[in-house]
């Protein structure tokens, strides 16, 4: 290794682990899993749109709600970091 | 089948081949560094890559030509089943957006160019490190020796393929001069060829699925009608299983498989060497985040793609090699010119991973077994001097491969490749969260999932095939028939915990951890974490 590593801050007031936003976050990322993997809920033909079966385009559908989902994440994740940056005291760039 | 040449096909194909071929060797002078002979240059792109191309790049090198040829092969085969690679691919991400940060992370800080770099510097364990750079390179290879696979499938509809009785030289050419191509310009411009090219390779993919998804629906006369028909085809009995050919929706049987599937697919992925080499190329951890966001679009294509494996049965082709399906349902449903665009897009998209893996394994070589074990002292120039050999070894290897022996065999060996790849995640995920794991407990499960995956494999037998028929077996106390490698991956982690809770009581010494904990959190602008690495950085992690 290079360079010594940076002197770990100050520790003497961390927030806690689990907050609010942080149990969103998580469900955020495990909501995909659990409708993806429990596939006797979308197994089926019908309703179909304009004409693929429900099977298919249900799946499409979680293409863009997972998306949907991990910039939710995304976005509250850069903004809890911030947060706590900034309560760390360090001066935030 | 064609007879003939595809005249017109052909010269689309060849001048998009040219002119990606131009774009290879000028690769090298875009965004050049001043340190040109190190492995973070050659290798890495000189870690400068921003979101978008970081985006191309990763897209051109998860969604692989034989991708595109097997997804919508498989369900043109079997229906239902072949379409866990979409859920697969929505999984991906979210898993992830959750580890993949903190590997930017420590590796930027450490010079780490592989995942075996980084589970030698946290484990203190070379023998760890070089069971996770075997891996790699033998889940690796049969990979690029499938994508050869996919452009071969290209040709043969094309017609330069060759038919049965064609002297060997003269059928196997086309290909020995693409792979030569592919060779030379990932040798003189490392991964940023790859980089380059993928813009094409993407860009004429998007176009392609766009125009498909519409023009082949309007002419088979709408998605009801194609959907009536595969599920007609489905229905007729196979002569050789005795059972009906699929199905559209999985059924009761059917759904663990489909999950385990996806999900063994999805903790794999960012296993593979080179997905991390598209990684750790980025420029920020930024980069990486948003990436996850924006990576999905490719599933979005991937499952339109599947669809082509539906119009192929409704538009009536029929080939006994399944993987021709698509390619022949282009040159049946397009006008001639743009059938050539589409061979080109999936050539071109054939192009782009092999370099991509080559570079991957070469490095894995070079950093994990060259310089740990043959030449600990080897400079930076020499450590590019061997990757960049080794990375035209591997192509020579995989064109051997498929030239001499049958393309089932390639596809048997990726599929063990999934299921051995998989048995890494413990050492890599779990070190970059925990240190509790014991070096030699994470050894001992990587031996026994290795083992049982193999084993479990070979005793799988198909209609066609007496081993290795497929990637699902009964899972041991459920009863209920799922992915092997999720299988062997549960078994690696059991055995992971039990052996760490022994050697913990027995003391066993642990070895040496050269990272710190605000290593994983480490962003490019922070102390210590250079954006471009200096050569002797890049060197002496170790």
């Amino acid at each position: 290794m290079s360079e010594a590593p940076e002197a770990p801050s100050a520790p003497e007031v961390k927030p806690p682990v689990v907050t609010p936003i942080r149990v969103v976050i998580g469900l955020c990322l495990v909501a995909p899993f659990v409708a993806m993997l429990w596939v006797g809920s979308y197994a089926k033909v019908d309703p179909t749109f304009i004409g693929i079966p429900f099977f298919y385009w249900y799946q499409m559908l979680w293409v863009l709600l997972s998306t949907a989902l991990t910039m939710t994440a995304f976005t509250l994740w850069n903004r809890d970091q911030r947060a706590r940056k900034a309560r760390d005291g360090g001066a935030s760039a | 089948m064609n007879d003939g040449v595809n005249g017109v096909a052909l010269a689309v194909f060849i001048f998009f081949f040219l002119a990606v071929t131009v774009m290879g060797f000028l690769a090298s002078r875009w965004r050049r560094s001043d340190n040109e002979h190190t492995l973070d240059e050659w290798g890495l792109g000189g870690r400068s890559f921003g979101t978008w191309v970081t985006w191309f790049l990763l897209g051109g090198d998860l969604y692989t030509a034989y991708t595109f040829v097997a997804v919508p092969a498989a369900i043109y085969a079997a229906g239902a089943a072949g379409f866990f690679a979409v859920p697969y691919t929505i999984l991906v991400y979210p898993l992830i957006f959750t580890f993949l940060p903190r590997l930017w992370s420590v590796s930027h800080k450490h010079g780490y160019v592989t995942t075996s770099d980084f589970v030698r510097g946290r484990f203190g364990s070379k023998g760890l490190s070089l069971a996770v750079a075997v891996t790699g390179i033998l889940a690796t290879m049969p990979y690029i020796a499938l994508q050869l696979v996919g452009i071969q499938a290209v040709l043969d509809v094309m017609g330069v393929g060759g038919g049965e009785d064609t002297n060997w030289f003269v059928k196997d050419l086309p290909l020995l001069i693409a792979f030569g191509v592919l060779a030379a310009y990932t040798y003189s411009s490392g991964l940023r060829a790859p980089a380059l090219i993928a813009f094409v390779k993407d860009t004429l993919i998007y176009i392609v699925i766009a125009v498909a998804i519409i023009y082949i629906p309007i002419k088979l006369g709408g998605f009801d009608e194609i959907f009536a028909k595969a599920g007609e085809a489905y229905g007729q009995t196979n002569p050789a299983t005795g059972a009906p050919r699929g199905a559209l929706t999985p059924s009761e049987a059917g759904q663990w498989t489909y999950a385990t599937l996806a999900l063994g697919s999805a903790l794999a992925l960012f296993m593979y060497p080179h997905s991390i080499t598209a990684t750790l190329s980025s420029r920020s951890r930024e980069v990486i985040r948003r990436n996850t966001t924006i990576l999905p679009l490719y599933s979005l294509m991937l499952g339109l793609l599947a669809l082509l494996g539906f119009m192929a049965i409704a538009a009536g082709v029929k080939v006994s090699n399944g993987q021709l399906a698509i390619p022949q349902l282009f040159e049946t449903m397009f006008p001639a010119w743009f059938a050539g665009v589409a061979f080109a897009a999936i050539g071109i998209g054939a192009l782009v991973p092999a370099a991509i893996m080559s570079i991957a394994a070469a490095n894995l070589f070079t950093r994990n077994i060259y310089k740990d074990f043959i030449k600990p002292d080897a400079t930076p120039a020499q450590e590019t001097k061997v990757s960049k050999l080794v990375s035209l070894l591997v192509k020579v290897g995989a064109l051997v491969f498929v030239l001499t022996m049958d393309k089932t065999v390639a596809i048997n060996f990726q599929l063990l490749g999934g299921i051995w790849i998989l048995q890494t995640f413990p050492a890599l995920v779990g070190g970059l969260f925990t240190r509790w794991f014991h070096r030699w407990a994470l050894l001992a499960g990587w031996a026994v999932g290795m083992l049982y995956g193999t084993i479990a494999a070979y005793g799988v037998a198909s209609p066609t095939q007496k081993h290795f028929g497929g990637s699902s077996k009964e899972i041991p106390g459920i009863g209920e028939i799922g992915y092997i490698g999720l299988t062997a991956f549960v078994l690696n982690l059991v055995v992971t915990v039990v052996v760490t809770f022994a050697l913990r009581a027995l003391k066993a010494p642990e070895g040496v951890d050269e990272t710190s904990p605000e290593d994983y959190t480490a962003d490019a602008g922070d102390k210590g974490v250079q954006v471009e690495l200096p050569p002797a950085t890049a060197g002496s992690g170790h």
